[in-house]
């Protein structure tokens, strides 16, 4: 690690003033931050801590979905029995994030900020009709993130919350990364009467909605309904663990798999 | 009555109260006053020329005390790290031994080849003045894989080794197979690759050298399985210093798997430079530098063929085998993919001819050494996989053939056509005690009740036999190792009666301080608590070729029973002066001297303290003092041997496997500690389901980068990734040529269980015409060639 300044604001106010400074970066759970750091990947001046943040914290029930603060831990959203009762989709999803020590740091905002092409949250995001509220204004989850590891926030931009609206029917499945743990591949599936949602995170850039399914499974509510459907391989991801014609393949598998589970 | 803490208990691991408390004493744990922080500048490429380092911009960085290259190791007559092995090719030739130093003169060979050295007050000044390094490098082609280091085009990783062959070996009889095969009526053949693997032992490498220039002493701690040999190879060939000047300590050692066996030159490198800068240094690798310099394990590729009667019966096996041995030769890398892998080919089986060659080549990754098992796992895997083979071939059930080829008991002990006798090994008990365990009987059911839920099961043998108890001196000497490879062990009495036992075995996970202090514990009727075992000090023990290829055990063991036997002639010389009766006339039971037909005894512990405190020793025949020493040079290799049985479930969708049943029975000869055993055992069968289905180091085949260099990329097996493990041993076969019996059973689970993992694996698959697939059997190569036969499947 580089030398930089740490800074812990007790108020959103003076988080976003300190995040003016030039080359500071905000600090969430660390878990992304902090190996980069580790390995002199970035220089950063100062470090803003937003876990004193009391404004970045807690969830509530809110116009009839959650509200989560983005400084939520996983293991919180996981734990949750008002996330259990609203959403259990999004408390399981939480639940299989990384291991034991990453989802007692990880946070929710540090998450999806960081938009890493397999993390998981962001297909909740995108499935769940999301907003995102930063210390700005706030973002349509479907505008939210841009590209790989691309999101719409601003240079400073602090998020503070993120509100999930409430399903009929949701589940996410998820092929691990055997290695790392991240999605190679997860989907999550939503159903908000007849409407549809299927968010695929881990196979592309960045998390995209599959369009045929949905209109498939707003027709029929059922994993053979999706049979014979499956996305495009050509730009999807590839690495040593999964081609993008295996990734294709999953996302079917996987998206069979949320709508079973949905029930 | 028997010791409670005797041979055969359960005892629970001494040493395991400091681990668990954050108490272990690990190399970077030690502080010196004054000490400085190393951190090497490494190559990032795969093969470059040097031509030039431009050290001042960071000489001025804050905290900098020296930035140190090969150049100056040269001037200073440093030299080359030496190879403990030599192999010598079918043509008579020596094999290439090209130099290989601490620090890179001219040349870089692989990606984290050191460079420079640079020593600063902290480790983060260390780190921010090695970036400053400015080394410019002239970057050229690569090898990174051994079948493009012999392609004929490929660039030459030393000058001196053309074709980039160290060497081109052969072992066996190849007439007599070339003949079995021309009467074969069956010949199964199978192609392999045993992958290469990073050994990822969970404590980093450290070393911390220290100069004492008040008598010219050095002091080198260090990650180190066995300190005496760092010791005399670093001393005597590298860095020039006898050895009653210089101390190598390796103290708790957080896991090795072979890779702390060897000598690396970061540890020539502290300890020359505490001198040089009158300071002591302290390096501790990073995990990205575990990955990049640790020595790897396997990397074989490999064509066998096996030549049958119509009954399936064994007549020959013919084997080849291509090993990359990476850059440079590490300290006992030539003797891997030779005697310690060709010597293991007969298996199990009474296969009358055996002819292998083996070619080992130079490329430009890690060297490639010693990983648990080291030779022999590859030499398994073969086999069980081309016995799968043959099984097919012929029409057999896989335990069948098995059966059919064993060496009999009767036939112990038994010369292989390889250069091993086997003393020991009921090899069809072994299966017999398996086939149980995992209910082999209702396997059938249980793949049609997978099938019925849309899966596929499998169920995979392998048998291993492993050599161990490195090694009888005069034999390991014949085949090329350039040091015997006995034990030592002391053993002192201390005056009250308690005792301190010295070994040259090095415990760095292993147990020893228990299973040690049970022996000596059994032996004199003391309680555990009153025997301490000292291990890892050049000064504190006489000698040690310390830990590996389950030899502690074996040999250091044997060595501490020899001690002990002189520790217990003497204390019936001391009784027998004590008792006023004839030597002749002592009995002596767990530790206490009785004078015969009468009940006039002694215990140890009255010996010991009359041992230190005499008065009327009669000084001619008897001198004070309990404290003898012994070294015990094995008269063979000990062979552990068992049968491992694996179930799997393939899930056809994503291709995943699921290990729903594993089984492994073990003859490990007498067992001293049942519960280290099966620790031992838990820990191989993981590491090899590790190489079976997750790991795999990969380099690019273009830039010679290291693509799998962190836990992102190189998986790992967890806990959730296995099943819980049917053990069991049996005790009927214990060796025959050491004291106590043992035969060793650190390296056991690794051997066995990838053979067995994907045996499973290709059973499950059999319907979709598979005969093989390479590890690691990852959800995307089986789910591959499940969907390419699928078509075919459909139009049958
Ligand atoms: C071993 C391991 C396994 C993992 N497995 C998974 C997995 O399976 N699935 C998965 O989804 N993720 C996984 N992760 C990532 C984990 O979920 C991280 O917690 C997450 O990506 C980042 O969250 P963080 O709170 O740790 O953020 P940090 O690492 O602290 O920050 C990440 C980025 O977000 C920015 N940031 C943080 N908070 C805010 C905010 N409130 N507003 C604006 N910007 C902010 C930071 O400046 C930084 O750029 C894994 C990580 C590790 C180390």
């Amino acid at each position: 690690m580089y030398a930089f300044t740490y800074q812990r604001p007790k108020s959103l106010a003076d988080a976003a003033a300190a995040i003016q400074a030039e080359e500071a970066k905000l600090l969430g759970g660390g878990q992304t931050l902090l190996p980069t750091l580790k390995q002199r990947l970035a220089q950063p001046s100062d470090l803003i801590d937003l876990g004193g943040i009391a404004e970045l914290k807690g969830i509530r029930e809110a116009d009839g979905g959650l509200e989560i603060g983005a400084f939520a831990r996983h293991a919180e959203v996981a734990h949750s029995d008002l996330v259990k009762r609203v959403i259990p989709a999004l408390a399981s999803l939480a639940e299989g994030i990384g291991d034991r020590q990453v989802r007692n740091m990880g946070t929710l905002g540090g998450s999806i900020a960081n938009a890493d092409p397999s993390a998981d949250y962001p297909s909740a995001v995108v499935a769940l009709k999301a907003a995102v509220t930063t210390d700005r204004r706030t973002i349509a989850g479907d505008d939210f993130f841009t590209g790989m590891f691309e999101t719409a926030l601003e240079p400073g931009e602090i998020i503070k919350s993120v509100r999930f609206a409430r399903p009929d029917k949701a589940a996410y499945a998820k092929f691990r990364n055997p290695a790392s743990r991240y999605a190679i591949v997860g989907v999550f599936v939503a159903r908000f009467g007849g409407e549809v949602r299927v968010a695929v995170t881990g196979a592309a850039g960045s998390v995209f909605r599959a369009e045929a399914f949905e209109s498939a499974l707003a027709a029929d509510f059922r994993a053979d309904a999706l049979n014979g459907l499956s996305v495009e391989a050509d730009g999807l991801n590839a690495d040593i663990h999964a081609s993008a014609e295996y990734r294709a393949h999953l996302v079917t598998v996987m998206a069979k798999r949320a709508v079973a589970a949905a029930g | 009555m028997a010791n409670p803490n005797g041979i055969g208990a359960s005892v629970r691991r001494r040493e395991d109260q400091r681990f668990l408390t954050g108490r272990g004493n690990y190399t970077d744990d030690f502080k010196r006053l004054n000490m400085t922080h190393a951190v090497h500048v490494r190559s990032p490429y795969a093969h470059a020329r040097i031509l030039g380092i431009d050290a001042s911009g960071a000489l001025a960085m804050p905290g900098v005390v020296a930035v140190l290259t090969g150049a100056d190791m040269e001037a200073d007559k440093v030299g080359s790290l030496p190879c403990g092995w030599q192999i010598h090719s079918k043509d008579g030739s020596p094999m290439k031994e090209p130099p290989h130093y601490p620090l890179a003169r001219d040349r870089v060979r692989y990606v984290g080849d050191a460079v420079a050295v640079v020593i600063a007050e902290t480790r983060e000044q260390a780190r921010d003045a090695a970036e400053a390094v400015v080394v410019d490098y002239e970057e050229l082609p690569a090898a990174a894989t051994s079948t493009r280091a012999i392609d004929g085009s490929a660039p030459l990783v030393h000058d001196d080794a053309p074709g980039n062959v160290c060497y081109d070996w052969h072992l066996g009889d190849k007439a007599a197979v070339d003949a079995a095969f021309a009467q074969a009526t069956h010949v199964a053949t199978i192609d392999l690759v045993n992958q290469r693997l990073v050994p990822n032992a969970m404590e980093p490498r450290a070393a911390l050298g220290e100069y004492d220039p008040s008598n010219g002493e050095y002091t080198l701690t260090t990650t180190s399985q066995n300190p005496h040999v760092t010791r005399l190879l670093m001393g005597a060939f590298v860095l020039g210093i006898p050895e009653h000047k210089l101390r190598v300590v390796a103290p708790d050692v957080g896991g090795g798997f072979g890779s702390k066996i060897f000598h690396y030159g970061e540890e020539a490198v502290v300890t020359w430079a505490a001198r040089k800068v009158g300071r002591p240094v302290k390096w501790t690798a990073d995990r990205s530098e575990s990955f990049l310099t640790d020595a790897h394990g396997r990397d074989h590729v490999s064509h066998a063929e096996m030549a049958m009667d119509a009954d399936g019966n064994f007549l020959a096996l013919r084997v080849s085998t291509l090993a990359n041995l990476g850059a440079y030769l590490s300290t006992f890398a030539p003797s891997i993919p030779t005697y310690l892998y060709a010597t293991l080919l007969a298996g199990q089986y009474k296969t009358p001819a055996i002819y292998a060659e083996v070619k080992a080549v130079f490329t430009h990754t890690a060297p490639v050494d010693a990983y648990r098992g080291a030779g022999r796992p590859e030499a398994c895997y073969l086999i069980e996989r081309l016995v799968d083979v043959a099984a097919g071939v012929v029409g057999l059930d896989k335990t069948e053939i098995r059966r059919r080829n064993f060496v009999p008991a009767e036939a112990m002990p038994y010369q292989t056509p390889v250069a091993l006798q086997y003393d020991t090994g009921d090899f069809a008990k072994n299966l017999d005690i398996a086939l149980p365990l995992v209910d082999y009987d209702g396997f059938r059911q249980r793949r049609a009740d997978s099938r019925a839920r849309g899966k596929l099961r499998g169920i995979g043998f392998a048998t291993y036999i492993e050599a161990c108890g490195i090694a009888p001196s005069n034999v390991a000497g014949a085949l090329g190792a350039r040091a015997g490879l006995y034990e030592c062990a002391e053993v002192r009495f201390h005056p009250t009666g308690s005792v301190t036992v010295f070994t040259g075995a090095h415990s760095h996970g292993q147990g020893h301080e228990t299973t040690f202090a049970q022996i000596v514990a059994e032996r004199f009727g003391i309680p555990i608590e009153n025997v301490e075992i000292v291990h890892g000090d050049t000064n504190k023990i006489p000698f040690g070729m310390g830990t590996y290829g389950s030899r502690s055990l074996a040999v250091g063991g044997s060595a501490l029973v020899k001690a002990m036997d002189k520790v217990e002639r003497k204390a019936k010389k001391i009784a027998a002066h004590m008792l006023e009766a004839a030597e002749t006339d002592i009995e002596v039971k767990d530790g206490r001297f009785t004078v015969a037909g009468t009940d006039k005894s002694l215990g140890i512990g009255d010996i010991a303290l009359q041992a230190y405190v005499p008065h009327n020793f009669p000084l001619d025949e008897l001198e004070p003092g309990l404290d003898e020493q012994a070294f015990y040079d094995p008269k063979n290799f000990t062979y552990p041997n068992g049968c491992h049985v694996c179930e799997v479930e393939i899930d056809p969708d994503t291709g995943v496997t699921t290990i729903v049943n594993f089984a492994a029975v073990d003859d490990f000869g007498r067992v001293i500690n049942p519960l280290i055993v099966e620790g031992q055992v838990h820990g191989g069968l993981v590491q090899g389901i590790g190489q079976a289905l997750f790991e795999n180091c990969v380099y690019d085949e273009e830039s010679g980068q290291l693509v799998t260099g962190s836990y992102m990329d190189y998986c790992m097996p967890r806990a959730d990734d296995v099943p819980s493990f049917t053990v069991r041993y049996h005790e009927d076969q214990p060796c025959t040529h050491n004291p106590l019996g043992v035969k060793g059973c650190g390296e056991a689970g690794t051997i066995g269980a990838a053979a067995a993992v994907i045996n499973a694996v290709v059973d499950a698959l059999s319907d979709y015409g598979v005969t093989h697939m390479d590890m690691p059997a990852t959800p995307e190569k089986v789910w591959r060639v499940i969907r390419e036969a699928t078509p075919a499947m459909a139009a049958e």
